[in-house]
Formats: structure tokens, sequence, C-alpha cells
């Protein structure tokens, strides 16, 4: 029972903390919360779908898995494509609301460009769940009573190299460590000679794409709406709070934290009221402990 | 000819419903800089509570007091405000985009109990036959309207004459120096904590209000009344007409409910009805677009603050 928490947890855990990333990063640089980050999980989940039916299909399932080549093409497809939308939204209205000075009407505009965007989806596709695959999804059983889909193995893999990834280009190369000093101070960082406006633009794109990733990862695991990513805002922001806004390996932390709380209270309160578990960490650790677990910064 | 201006007055009663949830808001961001994400949490509460007061018994839901109307607004007002009083005590105190998220989950949570907690609130049918002002004139639709359009006229134009002597009273003015320069506000021994709340308590009491109004003009309340959606429609009403300014805040409303509504019937007349629910997402579409214009284009809104010195030395 508490293994098969674990395991479930630790699986949606991974997909929030991909989101979270973005959140975290986008809040740290430019000091916003950016209300539409879940619309880009949305909008890279159904863009793979496009791309999938494009390909004709999810492809021949390889080995236990319920889709093929396809969905991994238009996973990477999707990244970009979303990373490309992320870097839009930001060049013709957040840039433009920077320049007015005031940092929390960026917070409105975001909101009126969530349901901006969750709006389009829905008139495209209608509010309908869509599946990717329509086959029947192998579970493995991990001992000790745990059991997941071979589904769920492959997107927690996925996403948790992604994770690393991140992590070691964050503190490793030299566009990691600049983008570093820019969340740190911008002014300081701007005068080592580090150019500002395209560490914005790669914070974007990373964050953009890490959620599309996670959007591609929940329309495998669970089922695609046009509300999924508006879903995942509270999570996430629990999630960049727990970890400390800022921080990228808090966020990465943070969501295996709210992935496995919100798995852990199905029992205790009902599946209904999932969504209100995020929001009561969040404001438990907002009380307790500002800064977060990792973050550096006082709230 | 009465449908018309029946509906005319209907719309005025419903549009001034949302703008006393705009004056409410005006109270916490255009006064005081309070950023309030969760106005359908509020007006959520204020329209249950309302409902459970004054509605007649029924096995549906929890209450059904069959209470005066008069007591049903004022319990959703007390309801709404206590509601902002705890989660204000435990968020204002931090940084203001925190209180965005915050007040956020807490609207998004009230609607998930909304939702869930059936014995209460009737679950995902909501409450109906909650009891509408002047039912003894439903016969005639016409006095009906004008009655109910001028209880609305007449409690939005006391709203807006108290609002605009407290903007203007010395509790106004300290609220604006905590928005413009709170170390020189607090310097001046005027406590941060104390002010905010008392403005965000205020305003919650206004959504309440506002809530409990729609919830007897339309005599039933749902959980998908009280989305995200409704939270945004009153910021872009407020953001539009212009954000400090009362009567911006009603012009706003107005305005907004007529492009709301006036967009709605297009659709209705304009496309097939098995395409209308796709319709109406454009409409947010829409919506959310010109959220983005004004505030790029026009970010005082169409009236805008004005600056307000105190007597004598204007």
């Amino acid at each position: 029972m508490i293994g098969q928490i674990l395991v479930d947890g630790v699986t949606s855990g991974a997909m929030i903390a991909l989101g979270a990333i973005g959140v975290t990063l986008t809040y740290g640089l430019l000091r916003f919360a950016n209300f539409a980050h879940g619309e880009f999980a949305t909008w890279g989940a159904y863009a793979a779908m496009v791309i999938a039916a494009a390909l004709g299909g999810a492809g021949e399932p390889l080995g236990d898995l319920t889709f093929g080549w396809h969905m991994i093409a238009a996973l990477l497809g999707a990244v970009l494509l979303t990373a490309l939308l992320a870097v839009a939204l930001d060049w013709l209205l957040f840039a433009r609301l920077r320049k007015q000075g005031s940092a929390i009407v960026l917070v409105i505009a975001s909101f009126g460009a969530s349901l901006a965007l969750r709006s389009a989806l829905e008139f495209s596709f209608g509010p309908q769940p869509y599946y990717y695959s329509r086959e029947i999804a192998m579970t493995v059983r991990l001992g000790a009573g745990m059991r997941a889909t071979w589904d769920q193995m492959f997107v927690l893999a996925v996403a948790l190299a992604l994770m690393a990834g991140t992590h070691l280009m964050l503190q490793y190369t030299a566009l990691g460590r600049s983008l570093r000093a820019t969340s740190e101070n911008p002014d300081l960082a701007r005068l080592a000679g580090i150019d500002v406006a395209r560490v914005i633009k790669i914070t974007w794109l990373l964050g953009g794409g890490m959620a599309a990733a996670a959007g591609v990862f929940l329309g495998i695991t669970v089922q695609l709406r046009p509300t999924m990513g508006f879903e995942l805002v509270l999570p996430l922001f629990a999630a960049a709070i727990l970890g400390g806004i800022g921080s990228v390996p808090g966020a990465m932390v943070g969501g295996i934290v709210i992935g496995i709380a919100e798995a852990a209270a199905v029992p205790i309160a009902g599946a209904q009221y999932r969504a209100a578990v995020a929001f009561v960490v969040m404001l438990a650790m907002l009380l307790l402990r500002p800064r977060g677990l990792f973050g550096a910064r006082e709230a | 000819m009465i449908g018309i201006v029946s509906y005319l007055l209907f719309f005025v009663t419903v549009a001034l419903s949302y703008g006393v949830a705009v004056l409410g808001l005006n109270v916490q961001w255009g006064a005081a800089g309070l950023f309030n994400v969760g106005v359908a949490g509020f007006a959520a509460v204020g329209a249950y509570v309302c409902a459970w007061i004054t509605a007649a018994p029924a096995d549906s839901h929890w209450g059904g007091f069959g209470l005066p109307i008069a007591l049903g607004w004022a319990g959703a007002m007390a309801a709404a405000a206590g509601v902002a009083a705890i989660v204000g005590a435990a968020t204002l105190r931090l940084r203001a985009d925190y209180l965005a998220i915050t007040t956020f989950g807490a609207a998004v949570s009230l609607q998930l109990v909304a939702l869930n907690a059936q014995t209460l609130t009737g679950g995902p049918f909501g409450i109906a036959f909650i009891p509408r002002p002047f039912s003894a004139l439903a016969d005639q639709p016409l006095a009906f309207a004008a009655a109910n359009c001028a209880l609305v006229v007449v409690v939005t134009g006391l709203l807006f004459v108290g609002l605009e002597r407290l903007t203007r009273s010395p509790w106004g003015r300290v609220l604006r120096a905590l928005r413009e320069d709170e170390a020189a506000a607090a310097a001046l021994g005027k406590a941060p904590a104390t002010f905010r709340l008392q403005a965000f308590v205020i305003g919650a009491a206004l959504m309440g209000l506002a809530g409990a109004m729609q919830a007897q003009f339309f005599g039933f309340i749902a959980p998908d009344n009280f989305l995200p959606a409704f939270t945004f429609q009153v910021w872009v009403m407020l953001v539009l007409g212009g954000s400090g300014n009362n009567f911006g805040a009603l012009l706003g409303a107005v305005l907004t409910w007529a492009l709301w509504t006036g967009s709605g019937t297009l659709v209705s007349i304009l496309v097939a009805p098995e395409y209308q629910s796709r319709a109406a997402s454009l409409r947010v579409v829409a919506i959310g677009v010109v959220l983005a214009l004004v505030l790029l284009l026009r970010p005082r809104g169409l009236v805008g603050e004005r600056p307000t010195v105190s007597r004598g030395i204007g």
C-alpha cells in the first residue's frame, strides 16, 4: 500500500518537477509568478498528439510500452514547438510589460494568457479527453506489492534524465553559470558582460520545453484534456515554493514531495480533493519556512 | 418592448452585481495594492451562505432556514469577511505574488469543497430555488425587473458613496501610502499588517455580497459559477475601467459585461447550435486578448486613478 503510493507519487511528482523547473527559473529571473506556465504543458501534450497523428499514430509499440518511435519523435517536436511558444509569449506580452516596470501587472497578464491559451485549445479540440494510444498498458511487478506500468517506468526514467541534464547544465557550463548569475543579480550580471536578453530567452526555452515534456508524459500516463495544465498550476507553484524560489534542485525535490503528498492524500481524503493537497502543503511551507527547503532568498 | 426593457433592467442588475465585486477588488488592489486572484472563492462563500440562510429547507443541501434576504446578504458579507480574515492573517505578510498564489489556491480549494461536499452544498447540482427579492411581483415581469434593478442600483450607489468617502479618509490615505512606500508609512507609525488586513477583509465582504446578490437574482448557484474565469472577469472589469477609481470600477463592470453578453448573443445567433460551446471558448480567448491590449496600450484603464489631495492642501 505504502509502496504503491510511493510509486504513483514519484511518477506524477517527476512530471510536476519538470514543470516546476520553468516556474522557479522564470520566477527567480523575472520576479513574477507565471500563471500561464501550466498551459505550456497542455500545449506540449496536444502538439505531440497532432505530430503523432501526422505520422500515422503513436507507432508500433516498443516492447511492453503502449507507443513506438512516432511518439518519441512527437515528444521531441512538441518540446521544440512549446519552447518557441514560450519565447513568443514573452516577446509578445511579458517583455513589453516588463518595460512598463510593474512586476505585478505581469501576473495579471499571465492569468489572462493562461485562460486565452487554454480556451484556444478547447476551441480547436473540444472539451473531451484524448489518448495517444489505445494499446493496453502492461504492468510490471516491482516487488513488495508495488506495480507500475512500463509507460510509467519509461516516463520516470526520461524525466529523471532530463532533470539530471538540466542540473548538470546549470551547475557546470558557462551558460548555466550566466543563468544563475543573472537570477542572483541581473545588474551585476550585465556589468560582468552577460547578455541578459539572451539568458531570458534561454530560460523561456528551457522552461517551456520541460513543461511540454511534462505534458506529453501526463498524456502518456493519464490522458489529454484542455484543463490538464491549468490543474498543474497549483502543484507547480507549490513545488517551486517548497524547494525555494529560484532553486532548480529545490523545484525537483519539491515536485516529487508534492507528487507523493497528493498520492498519499487520495486514500485519506479521496481523489476529489487531490488538487487541494498542493495548496495545503504550500501554505504550511509559506507559514513555517517562506524561503523553502533550498532557497537562499527571503520571501 | 416590455421584453427588451426588462432584459435591459436585468442586464443592469447583473452588471452592477459584478460591479460590487469590482468595487471590493478596487479596495484591495486599487487602494491597498493587494493582489487577490481568489475573487471567485469569496463570491462563492457569499453565495452559498446566502443560499443556506434564505432558501427553504431541502434534502439536497444543508441549511434552508428560510430567513429574510437582508439577513442572507449580511450573513454572506460576514462569512466572506471571516474567510478573508483567516486567509489574510496567514498570507498578507508575504510578498505580493505569494498572496496571488495563495488566494488562487484558496479559491480552487473552496470550489472543490462546493463541488464535493454534497451534503452541504448540493455538490455539482448546486442549490436551486433561492428566493428572489420582490417575488410577490414575479407575475409582472416589468415591475419585477424594475424593482430588482432599483434595489441593486441603490445598494451599489450607497457602496459607491461610502467607498469614495473611505478612499478620501485618513484610512484610505494610509493605504495608498503603504502601497507606494511601505517603509516610509511604517516609519510614520502606521502598522502595515493591520491596515492591509482591514482592506482585504472589507474587499472580500463586498465580493461575498456580490456572490449573494447573484445567487438571489439568478435563483440558482452551482460550483461552475465560481471557476477562475469569474475572478478573471472581475479583474478585466477593474483593469479596463481603471484601478484606483471607484467610478472606473463600475464603468468597467458595465462595459465588460456588455461585451460579454453581447458576444454571447452574437454567438447564439450566428453559430450553429452544435458549435456553440466551442464558440464560447473563443469568447474567453477574446476577453484575454482585450485584457492584454488594455495592459499594453492603456495601463491606467479608461478612467484611471485621480490624484487625491487632502482638503485644504489641494
